[in-house]
């Protein structure tokens, strides 16, 4: 860490007049993955603009879509009524992510412009159809959230922008959506594997339409083409589970490093898969699952 | 570059000449001199540095001490009333909740958080709650308990 000039922007204005073209200035909100970056050798920029105290970005509005400010925090979104009913893949990842101290503080907006592979809520925002709104001097552009990630930490943001919000349409009737994990623990962790799944029902129960995105099994969070196509059209009975795992398996492009060899993710991307799309297909269906859809297990719970 | 700011800890108000990449918790030890919150893995981990912003748990490790301007910041010494333990810290003695000590100042901040939230918690509740703070001494059987033991003493 060095020489670093420091300001606090109450106006998105005045954060991206400060921003300027970007080159030498980044935004910080929650810290939590700027400060742990900059300690692993990614020195922090000339300028940090905190844009924490810019109360305009913290709404949440769910009058239709889902509008999201951008320093909405996981704590907010994982305790929000409408968010646990009708994008609730959403609740299921932003209960998941660090411990309480991480959720009071990170925000969706920091979450989403990392960019990492491995982030909870990515998945449930691809499944869900998000879109991200870039403000810069020039004005606002939408992009849609499977465009914005184009590598790990990589986006297609220029420099300049900053995330205002993010958007989540109003789903159809009868959909459901779930966002499960594999974890070696519950606080602190990073998705072994990850999988989300949207599902929607027609009035017999059939699957009419099914996204399922993969999260730590691709340099970006990625669809899996094979599950969904595997699901829809199905009631979603054991034999079309069965399809989805080896859909998502077949789909997946994991590597090897310390939390897991190539082979496991791949053999677990299916397995987690398969549960995101049958916990989804149950709150379809009006059934009740619990949030988070990952059981805790810990002694004494009886799980 | 040096700025100039007013850090509120623990309701006193500490002017402080601050780099804009100092983290908080190197300012409560440095600067302001309280070294009760703990730096330990410095990465946003292990819990010993957590402290309260505007009432709320944070990892002050990671939090840029120039955005607690404006927030009220409370760390373990703003637990007890003068010299007096709170409930929660008697407990933690009562019940052996306390080895080596090093983990125990983020513990009772988180504790305390939880149960100002939610006065009667579940064992579950409470392990949840102290997820994000490891204790490498005591296997969290005598912490679970001491938090245990200070809820019921305020109910």
């Amino acid at each position: 860490m060095g020489d670093v000039a420091f300001h606090t922007a109450t106006t998105v204005d005045e954060a991206l007049a400060l921003l300027g073209d970007g080159s030498d200035a980044r935004v910080v909100a929650g810290g939590s993955d700027l400060i742990v970056q900059a300690r692993h050798g990614k020195s922090l920029p000339g300028t940090v603009i905190a844009i924490h105290r810019i109360d305009a970005l913290r709404s949440l509005t769910s009058n239709g879509d889902l509008v999201v400010g951008a320093l909405t925090s996981h704590a907010t979104l994982c305790a929000d009524d409408a968010v646990r009913s009708n994008w609730t893949a959403i609740a299921d990842a932003s209960a998941l992510v660090g411990s309480h101290a991480t959720r009071n503080v990170g925000t969706l907006g920091g979450n989403v412009m990392n960019a990492s592979p491995a982030m909870e809520t990515g998945g449930p925002l691809i499944v869900l159809g998000a879109s991200v709104t870039l403000r810069s001097a020039a004005g606002d552009r939408e992009v849609a959230i499977e465009e914005l990630w184009t590598g790990p930490g990589k986006t297609s943001a220029k420099p300049g922008e900053i995330c205002v919000a993010v958007t989540v349409p109003a789903q159809p009737a009868h959909t459901g959506s779930a966002y499960v994990r594999l974890e070696y623990r519950r606080a602190m962790e990073i998705a072994i594997v990850g999988a989300s799944a949207c599902v929607t029902l027609d009035d017999d129960g059939n699957v009419t339409a099914a996204k399922v995105a993969l999260t730590a099994l691709a340099p970006t969070i990625i669809r899996s083409p094979a599950a969904e196509a595997a699901i829809i059209g199905t009631d979603g009975n054991d034999e079309a589970l069965a399809a989805v795992t080896a859909g998502a398996s077949a789909d997946a492009k994991p590597i090897s490093d310390l939390r897991a060899n190539e082979d496991y993710r791949r053999a677990m991307a299916g397995v987690i898969a398969k549960r995101a799309v049958a916990v989804a297909a149950q709150r379809a269906r009006g059934e009740e699952f619990p949030i988070p859809a990952t059981p805790v297990f810990m002694k004494g719970s009886g799980q | 570059m040096k700025h100039a700011a007013t850090l509120t800890v623990n309701g006193m108000a500490y002017p402080v000449e601050l780099e804009g990449d100092t983290t908080l918790v190197r300012a409560i030890r440095d600067d302001i001199g309280l070294t009760g919150t703990k730096e330990g893995c410095d990465d946003c981990e292990c819990g010993a540095c957590m402290v309260m912003i505007d009432g709320r748990p944070v990892n002050s490790c990671t939090y840029l001490a120039l955005q607690a301007v404006g927030s009220e910041v409370t760390t373990v010494e703003g637990l007890a009333d003068g010299e007096t333990l709170s409930n929660l810290q008697s407990a933690f003695l009562d019940q052996g909740g306390v080895q080596c000590g090093f983990c125990t100042p983020g513990m009772l901040v988180s504790a305390h958080a939880l149960l100002r939230e939610n006065a009667d918690p579940t064992e579950e509740e409470v392990r949840l709650a102290l997820g994000g703070n490891l204790c490498r001494c005591t296997g969290y059987t005598k912490i679970a308990s001491a938090v245990m033991q200070a809820a019921k003493a305020s109910v």
